[in-house]
C-alpha cells in the first residue's frame, strides 16, 4: 500500500474540490471557494433543446471540465488528462501512477459508485473525485471523494465500471494530474480578470439562454406549466430544484461557493468592495432556496399548484442577478 | 445563510451523510458547514427517485401479463430510460424499443444479452426475472 501523505478535505462541489486537492496536494494551499472563483465557474444556463431525461438542461455553473481546464492560466502550470479505449488500459494506468506515488483526478458516473447514498445514484457521468494510493492486496483504490466528509475504499471492479460509463459526458476513464506544480499567482491581477469574465458571462453572453436573462426563459417556461397535467409539471419544477440544491452545488445554485469565493478574493487582491458584494450575492442565494422551498411545497401540495407565482420568484431573480453581476463587473475594474 | 440557519434535518436520502455548505460562521466569514439534511432536497430527490420506481412497478405488471419484456423493468430499475439504455449499450433507440417486445426479446442473441446484463449492472440470469 502506498502513502502518499494526501489530506482528505470536505468540500461542496466535487469538481472544484478535486481541484483544490491536487492543487494543495503539490504544494499551492487553496481553498474549494478559490478553485471555483479563480476557474470562473459560476454562470446560469437554460438549455431548453437539450433534454436529460426529457427535461431541459439547466445548470448554475459552466460546463463540466471548466475548473479542470480553468485553473491552468491563472496558476501558471498546466495538467495532464488522459483517456483511454478500454477500461484494463484505463485501470492498469491509474495502478501504475498510484504506485508511482502520485494523487490522480478521476471522472466517474455517480450511478456506479457503491459508497454513495442510493438516493443519490443517478446516470450523471461528470462527477470528479480522487485516487490517493490502492490496497494491491485487497484489491481496493483508496479514494477521496470531495463530497464526502471521509475518504472511502472502492473495489477495483467497481471504480473500472464508473469510470467507463456510456452515455452523456461519458467520462471515457479521464483522470488527470498536474505536469507542473502550480504556482502563486499575482492574485491583484489574476482575480479580478477571473471576476470580469464571470460578470461577462451572466451579462452578456451571445445568446440569450446563458445568464441572467436566462432566467426569464426559464420562467416563461415555467408559467406555461399546466395545472391540469400536476404530475408531468411538478417532474419539470422539481427537476429546476434538483439541479439548484443537489449534492455537488453547496446550496442555492453555487451562489453561496461564489460568495465565499469573492470574500477570499476581497482579501486577497486588497478590495473590500468584494467583500460588501458577496453578502449581497448571499442574500441572492437565500432567494434561490426560498424558490427551492416553495416549488417543494407545491409538489408535496402544502401549497396549491401554483406555475405563475413561481415565475415571479424566477424573474424577480433574474433581476436580481442582473443588477448583482452589472455592480460586480464595475467592482473587478 | 448564517451558520445556524443550515438545515440540520436527518434526510433519509443522505443515508447518514453530511454534505457541505457554505454559510457564515459565527466569526462572521463564509464557511462549509455540514448539513444533515433539508427538507426541500429531500422532497425533490425523493420526487426523481419514486418517479423511477412507478415506472419500474408499472413494467412489472407488464412483463408479468407478458405485455412488455423484462428488459423494460430492468431499465427503470437501473434508472434508465430508452434514449439513455440506447447511449450506454450503444444500440439505436428503435432496437431498444423494439427489445422491449417479449416476443422480440426472446429470441435475443447471446451477445446482446450479454451487453444488456453488462450495462445495467446485473447476472445474466436475472435478465429474465422480474423479481
Amino acid at each position: 500500500m502506498t502513502d502518499t501523505g494526501f489530506v482528505h478535505q470536505q468540500a461542496s462541489h466535487c469538481e472544484s474540490g478535486v481541484m483544490a486537492a491536487i492543487v494543495r496536494h503539490y504544494g499551492l494551499p487553496l481553498s474549494e471557494p478559490m478553485a471555483f472563483g479563480l476557474a470562473s465557474a459560476l454562470a446560469f444556463a437554460y438549455l431548453p433543446c437539450i433534454k436529460l431525461a426529457g427535461l431541459p438542461l439547466v445548470s448554475y455553473r459552466m460546463p463540466p471540465r471548466a475548473i479542470l481546464r480553468g485553473l491552468q492560466k491563472p496558476l501558471g502550470f498546466s495538467m495532464r488528462f488522459e483517456t483511454f479505449r478500454s477500461p484494463e488500459k484505463g485501470a492498469a494506468r491509474l495502478d501504475e501512477l498510484l504506485d508511482a506515488g502520485k494523487v490522480v483526478g478521476l471522472q466517474a458516473s455517480v450511478f456506479w459508485l457503491p459508497f454513495m447514498p442510493p438516493d443519490f445514484r443517478f446516470h450523471f457521468n461528470a462527477h470528479n473525485l480522487l485516487a490517493y494510493g490502492r490496497d494491491a492486496a485487497r484489491g481496493d483504490y483508496l479514494l477521496s471523494d470531495p463530497v464526502l466528509e471521509a475518504p472511502v475504499r472502492c473495489a477495483r471492479s467497481d471504480l473500472t465500471k464508473a469510470r467507463f460509463a456510456r452515455g452523456i459526458l461519458a467520462p471515457k476513464g479521464l483522470l488527470y494530474y498536474p505536469a507542473s506544480p502550480p504556482r502563486e499567482p499575482d492574485w491583484k491581477r489574476v482575480l479580478p480578470a477571473a471576476i470580469r469574465k464571470t460578470a461577462r458571462v451572466m451579462l452578456g453572453a451571445p445568446i440569450t439562454l446563458i445568464g441572467a436573462r436566462g432566467i426569464v426563459w426559464m420562467a416563461r417556461a415555467v408559467e406555461r406549466l399546466p395545472v391540469a397535467d400536476p404530475r408531468a409539471s411538478k417532474l419539470y419544477i422539481g427537476h429546476l430544484v434538483r439541479m439548484q440544491e443537489e449534492i455537488g452545488t453547496g446550496g442555492g445554485g453555487f451562489r453561496f461557493l461564489y460568495a465565499a469565493f469573492l470574500e477570499e478574493a476581497a482579501r486577497l487582491a486588497v478590495r473590500p468592495a468584494l467583500a460588501e458584494l458577496a453578502g449581497e450575492l448571499v442574500e441572492i442565494g437565500d432567494l434561490w432556496r426560498e424558490f427551492a422551498l416553495a416549488a417543494a411545497r407545491m409538489i408535496r401540495d402544502r401549497d396549491p399548484l401554483d406555475p405563475a407565482r413561481l415565475g415571479v420568484l424566477l424573474r424577480a431573480q433574474s433581476a436580481r442577478e442582473k443588477t448583482f453581476f452589472t455592480a460586480l463587473g464595475k467592482a473587478a475594474k | 445563510m448564517n451558520i445556524d440557519e443550515v438545515p440540520q434535518e436527518e434526510s433519509a436520502v443522505y443515508g447518514g451523510h453530511r454534505k457541505g455548505i457554505y454559510a457564515r460562521g459565527v466569526d462572521g466569514r463564509l464557511c462549509l458547514v455540514p448539513s444533515r439534511g433539508w427538507e426541500a432536497e429531500e422532497i425533490v430527490t425523493r420526487q426523481a427517485v419514486e418517479a423511477f420506481e412507478a415506472l419500474a412497478a408499472a413494467a412489472r405488471e407488464r412483463a408479468r401479463a407478458g405485455q412488455s419484456s423484462p428488459l423494460e423493468y430492468h431499465m427503470y430499475r437501473a434508472r434508465m430510460d430508452v434514449p439513455m439504455l440506447a447511449q450506454a449499450s450503444g444500440l439505436w433507440r428503435w432496437r431498444v424499443r423494439r427489445h422491449l417486445r417479449p416476443a422480440v426479446f426472446g429470441k435475443l442473441p447471446p451477445d446482446l444479452r450479454a451487453r444488456y446484463a453488462e450495462v445495467l449492472g446485473i447476472e445474466l440470469a436475472q435478465l429474465d426475472m422480474v423479481d
